[in-house]
């Protein structure tokens, strides 16, 4: 059963530079595909040039979807990202 | 065999160690048909790890020398090396096209740099596209084996030889290992030079030939006090510069001796010898050089070093940071001043004709007024924790400056209606526009000083761009054409009982400090290591003199014989 969660962005630069890489780097320590969605395109979270692609600003909705062994784990890890960094809620 | 050119000086002292080339090397390839699919896409992936393994580096050098935040960017592009998407379409074109590891490359980061740079509302991704562009030279260069070079990487003394530095290049050198700077292109108030002299780094600027002449490790001298150079040196000469460069340190440590006095003429009127800044970077060097203020704070590096829009906190903390080290001297901010040469990577301003006759600072701030806001709430919080000054720059006109204030004073109204904590601040505007020095007077009725930007100002008057040599004689500092407009700023400022100086670089001139010192100028703003030369110029000059120098200066005809009019009062 994949995992999927919508966020609200509040970032004032949005999922830009360093909040891009955190989550990039969250994502990338899971083996399950993790999709952001965004407008309806949907993109790879382990791929900065994916998620950069988006051009996803303040006041965005977002969608994120895990889905694999550790799907829960690693929406855990996205989550803790969001919120940490002031991301998103 | 040593080889001599000659360049023009841009920053004291001498500086002897070996040349590293800075200069982007070939990096052109032939496109062509493969047969072993596995093996190309074998080379993608070394070149990727190679490229990650320099870019490491990089990352931790930067680190250390420039602190985490400088580094983010390195970060981004080891991830852009590690995307799985990416490297996933390289292979893609090798196994669809047949093409070459090169050219598959090429062919997928130009896509992604033309998909970024299309997201115009989106400022942001310029820089990103910037970004590939960079983490593409780096893989290609893995794959043709050719080095590239990189200043962060620099771990022993050098002299740094370029074609010319741009202002955040110059910004992210260190000042341990980059010991002289040496460059084909840009003048002496160039902003490579103008940061030179703030790192105190000697440097010669706009040799021409510099990068054709110097190879790489070869030892060189850079001699910042007359623009001379010299090559793979023999040992006497070795043996001369080395005994300029003590003496020179010799001097520099006289001068430290006044370092906690004040800016005081011979017959006991004081002054008051400031330094320029462009970031908090620069304020150990204000203070080492004991300046009695900061007349000339440039906010626009924290816009153009960021990779967006800088926020009110991110200001604030910056403004704070300057003026807290300043423990209650004045300290003089200077509003946004984009445009012109100053580009920001993540906000295009649209292409103009005459960039300099366009939109730029205060013209700009008037336009987005959201962004200049942010600006003047940040430097109004700032201000309670010292003396902060604030001052608009290119101002033409009252209106213009009425504009500003009005703002000002709105932003004003509404920290203070939050209850925020505000200093007393002075407004005042940048003489760089003539039109502006020749109204003086009916400025000084409204605002609480002026701050002569000298650069622009002589370029504005003279017509003439100071970075083109073919016009460069126009930069005419002394001419009596500026000296009036300067003069008719302080005679209009002072019938107001306001405050004139400044932040140009006539005002730390050898030349020109006994003119402006009979003119009556208050303060002069320089870059931090001309502070004690001047303070000690200063020393020996008679104001009485210096005034009746400034009346003969006013009269005379032209830049030369003004010079020859100090040369011969202060001889």
């Amino acid at each position: 059963m994949a995992q999927s969660k919508d966020f609200h962005i509040i970032a004032e630069t949005g999922i830009h530079a360093r909040p891009a890489t955190l989550l990039v780097q969250a994502a990338s320590k899971f083996t399950s595909d993790v999709t952001l969605s965004y407008q309806g395109k949907d993109v790879n979270l382990k791929s900065i040039m994916g998620v950069m692609s988006l051009g996803v600003g303040q006041g965005a909705d977002v969608t994120i979807k895990t889905e694999g062994d550790d799907e829960e784990a690693a929406m855990a890890a996205i989550v803790e990202a969001m919120g940490t960094e002031g991301l998103a809620e | 065999m040593a080889k001599n050119f000659k360049g023009i000086a841009a920053s004291n002292g001498v500086a002897i160690a070996k040349a590293y080339l800075l200069v982007d090397p070939d990096l052109s390839f032939t496109k062509t048909t493969i047969t072993d699919v596995t093996a190309e896409q074998a080379r993608v992936d070394d070149a990727l790890k190679a490229a990650s393994a320099d870019v490491e580096i990089i990352k931790r050098k930067a680190e250390k020398n420039l602190g985490a935040d400088e580094a983010q960017v390195f970060e981004a592009h080891l991830m852009v090396l590690s995307d799985p998407e990416m490297s996933g379409a390289f292979k893609q074109k090798i196994a669809d096209d047949k093409v070459n590891a090169e050219e598959a490359v090429k062919e997928v980061t130009d896509m992604y740099i033309s998909m970024f740079e299309a997201m115009t509302d989106n400022a942001y991704m310029q820089e990103r596209a910037a970004d590939i562009r960079d983490v593409t030279k780096r893989i290609l260069s893995h794959l043709l084996q050719v080095t590239l070079p990189n200043p962060a990487l620099i771990d022993e003394e050098v002299v740094l030889v370029s074609k010319d530095l741009t202002p955040s290049d110059t910004a992210q050198l260190d000042r341990q290992f980059v010991k002289g700077i040496l460059t084909d292109l840009g003048g002496r108030t160039a902003h490579a030079s103008i940061m030179a002299r703030t790192l105190e780094i000697p440097a010669v600027v706009g040799s021409d030939v510099a990068t054709q002449e110097v190879t790489d490790g070869v030892t060189v001298i850079v001699d910042g006090l007359t623009g001379d150079v010299i090559v793979d040196p023999d040992a006497d000469t070795l043996a001369t510069y080395q005994q300029k460069a003590a003496d020179y340190s010799a001097q520099r440590a006289e001068w430290a001796l006044l370092k906690d006095q004040q800016s005081v003429s011979a017959d006991g009127k004081t002054f008051v010898v400031g330094a320029n800044i462009g970031s908090p970077k620069d304020m150990a060097a204000v203070l080492e050089n004991g300046s009695e203020g900061v007349g000339l704070y440039r906010t626009e590096f924290l816009y153009m070093e960021s990779d967006h829009l800088p926020t009110e906190d991110e200001q604030f903390e910056a403004y704070k940071a300057v003026v807290e080290k300043m423990a209650g001297k004045p300290v003089t901010v200077r509003t946004m001043d984009i445009g012109g040469d100053k580009h920001l990577s993540y906000w295009k301003l649209p292409d103009e004709e005459n960039p300099f006759l366009g939109y730029r600072a205060i013209r700009i701030s008037l336009d987005q007024t959201e962004i200049f806001r942010t600006q003047l709430r940040a430097l109004l919080r700032a201000s309670a924790y010292g003396n902060l000054w604030i001052m608009f720059p290119m101002i033409a006109t009252l209106a213009e400056f009425r504009a500003a204030k009005k703002l000002y004073l709105e932003e004003r109204a509404k920290l203070e209606n939050d209850g925020v904590a505000m200093g007393e601040v002075k407004l005042g505007i940048m003489i760089e526009i003539p039109a502006a020095a020749v109204l003086a007077d009916k400025f000084a009725k409204e605002l609480d000083f002026f701050s002569i930007g000298t650069n622009d100002l002589i370029g504005y008057t003279m017509a003439a761009d100071r970075g083109n040599d073919k016009v460069a004689y126009l930069y005419q500092p002394y001419n009596p054409s500026i000296l009036r407009l300067i003069n008719n700023v302080i005679e209009a400022a002072h019938k107001e009982g306001k405050f004139v100086a400044m932040c140009g670089e006539m005002a730390g001139d050898p030349v020109a400090v006994p003119v402006l010192m009979g003119m009556g100028l208050d303060e002069f703003s320089m870059s931090a290591p001309s502070v004690l030369q001047t303070r000690s110029l200063m020393k020996k000059l008679n104001t009485a003199d210096m005034k009746l120098l400034a009346e003969k200066a006013l009269d005379a005809e032209t830049n030369d014989e003004v010079i020859a009019l100090v040369e011969a009062a202060t001889k």
